[in-house]
């Protein structure tokens, strides 16, 4: 193994000019809980970690109105312990809180989850659906894109070796939104989502969908946003037939493989069932705010 | 590259240490200041045994880096009995028999203290999702989450 540095810049410009000045292969270190597996286990021989919790605006979690910035090193259980957040997106920290256990959560951050690029990460589809707007820096500026974007393939990201997750943004919500994520697997607690499902959804003043996201976990090569699962909501009252429809266009989304944690036939049929279930309580949530 | 200079403030105790980039704040712990108490069990954040608080944060102490630890508070079990005085948890522990090969034990007691701190007053169902982070093979849990609530009991002196 080459020997390891380990550097801790203050700045985002020191941090990008390391990553770019580094011919091997690299590692951002935030919150260690999926780099450091990797060490141990010998998965990467990187010869440079670039630690980014010593950078103010990455640690940072900002309420502005209705908006928020979420620093990509902000931890789990930074979010989990911010006053208004869960208030305000529950079904995010539906995800945020099914990461790990209080020990990983305490380190693990959302743009950590998100840019390890495992399909089944918990809060990815939350963020999806919320519709989370990621800002990457990179030697020449920063640039913005949709969260589903950064993911492209299992471990992959569509961001360049020297680009940095700065932070995510998400809008302020009209009234009567809600959202809820929930995953299926065998255990409570200490598991890696079988089928994960975000949805987010906005009512307007009768009670009929104006708005929807939807997002699957787990069950493709990436985690996917489904507009086909997201249409089945906008303009009715999310009734039987519309939670009927919403469960087959998100079965029918569903791409998955086997493996020991589920069967292919099993993740289309809970994918379903899932969608359904994590609907119900993003309408009870829209309906309460 | 040279080794890392490291300033910790370690169970109440300013520290400095050398450590290789590559180290784990366990590594540091167990092979360079000799405190072993804190056990490694998986080496990837599953089992718990290795935790530690890090800036009053519970953490598995195998998933931070010792270079980390710069200018941090890290807090072991070797700092939680008070001289021969053993920690309520620990008293605890020890009535309730809540462990039996004993290599969760530290974990155990530094993630239950964790829980106390945050919550005096734990429902069974938040002590068992507190620890869901720390693996024990031979106690089957029930004394140990007995042991926490007697504890946090005695703790809220009633």
């Amino acid at each position: 193994m080459e020997q390891l540095r380990y550097e801790a810049p203050d700045t985002l410009e020191a941090a990008v000019a390391l990553l770019s000045g580094e011919s091997g292969v690299t590692r951002i270190l935030a919150g260690g809980t999926d780099v450091l597996v990797q060490l141990h286990l010998d998965v990467i021989d990187t010869p440079l970690i670039v630690d980014i919790k010593k950078i103010t605006e990455l640690r940072e979690i900002v309420k502005d109105g209705g908006a928020y910035w979420i620093g990509a090193a902000a931890t789990g259980m930074e979010l989990m312990n911010h006053p208004d957040f869960g208030a305000d997106w529950p079904g995010v920290l539906d995800g945020v809180q099914l990461i790990g256990s209080i020990q990983i959560r305490g380190r693990a951050t959302v743009g950590g989850n998100i840019c390890n690029g495992s399909p089944a990460a918990d809060s990815t589809p939350a963020m999806i659906a919320a519709g989370a707007v990621a800002t990457i820096a990179g030697p020449n500026g920063r640039r913005d894109i949709p969260v589903e974007d950064i993911c492209v393939g299992p471990g992959q990201t569509s961001l360049a070796k020297d680009e940095i997750l700065v932070s995510f943004a998400l809008p302020a919500r009209p009234a009567n939104s809600g959202d809820a994520y929930l995953r299926f697997t065998p255990r409570t607690e200490m598991d890696i989502a079988v089928v994960g499902v975000g949805v987010n959804l906005t009512l307007d003043g009768s009670g009929i969908c104006t708005s929807a996201r939807v997002s699957l976990g787990a069950v493709a090569a990436t985690p996917l946003l489904v507009t086909e699962a997201a249409d089945a909501l906008i303009g009715t009252k999310i009734d039987a037939a519309a939670l009927d429809n919403l469960a087959a266009a998100a079965s029918a989304a569903a791409k998955p493989i086997d493996d020991k944690r589920g069967t292919k036939e099993y993740r289309i049929k809970v994918a379903g069932v899932l969608a359904r279930r994590a609907a119900t309580i993003a309408l009870d949530r829209a309906r309460q705010g | 590259m040279a080794r890392q200079y490291v300033t910790a403030n370690i169970n109440g105790e300013e520290i400095d240490f050398l450590c290789d980039p590559s180290q784990t704040l366990l590594d540091v712990l167990r092979d360079e200041l000799q405190l072993t108490g804190t056990k490694e069990g998986c080496g990837t954040g599953d089992c718990g045994a290795c935790s530690v608080t890090l800036d009053g944060v519970l953490v598995c102490s195998c998933l931070v880096l010792g270079a980390e630890a710069e200018g941090k508070t890290v807090e072991t079990i070797e700092g939680m009995a008070d001289g021969d005085e053993l920690h309520p948890l620990q008293r605890k522990f020890i009535d309730h028999i809540a462990l039996q090969c004993g290599i969760c034990t530290p974990g155990l007691l530094v993630a239950s203290r964790s829980l106390l701190e945050h919550n005096p007053n734990p429902s069974e169902t938040e002590v068992r999702y507190w620890l869901a982070g720390n693996l024990c093979r031979c106690t089957g849990y029930q004394n140990i989450v007995t042991a926490v609530i007697d504890a946090a009991k005695e703790m809220r002196g009633n």
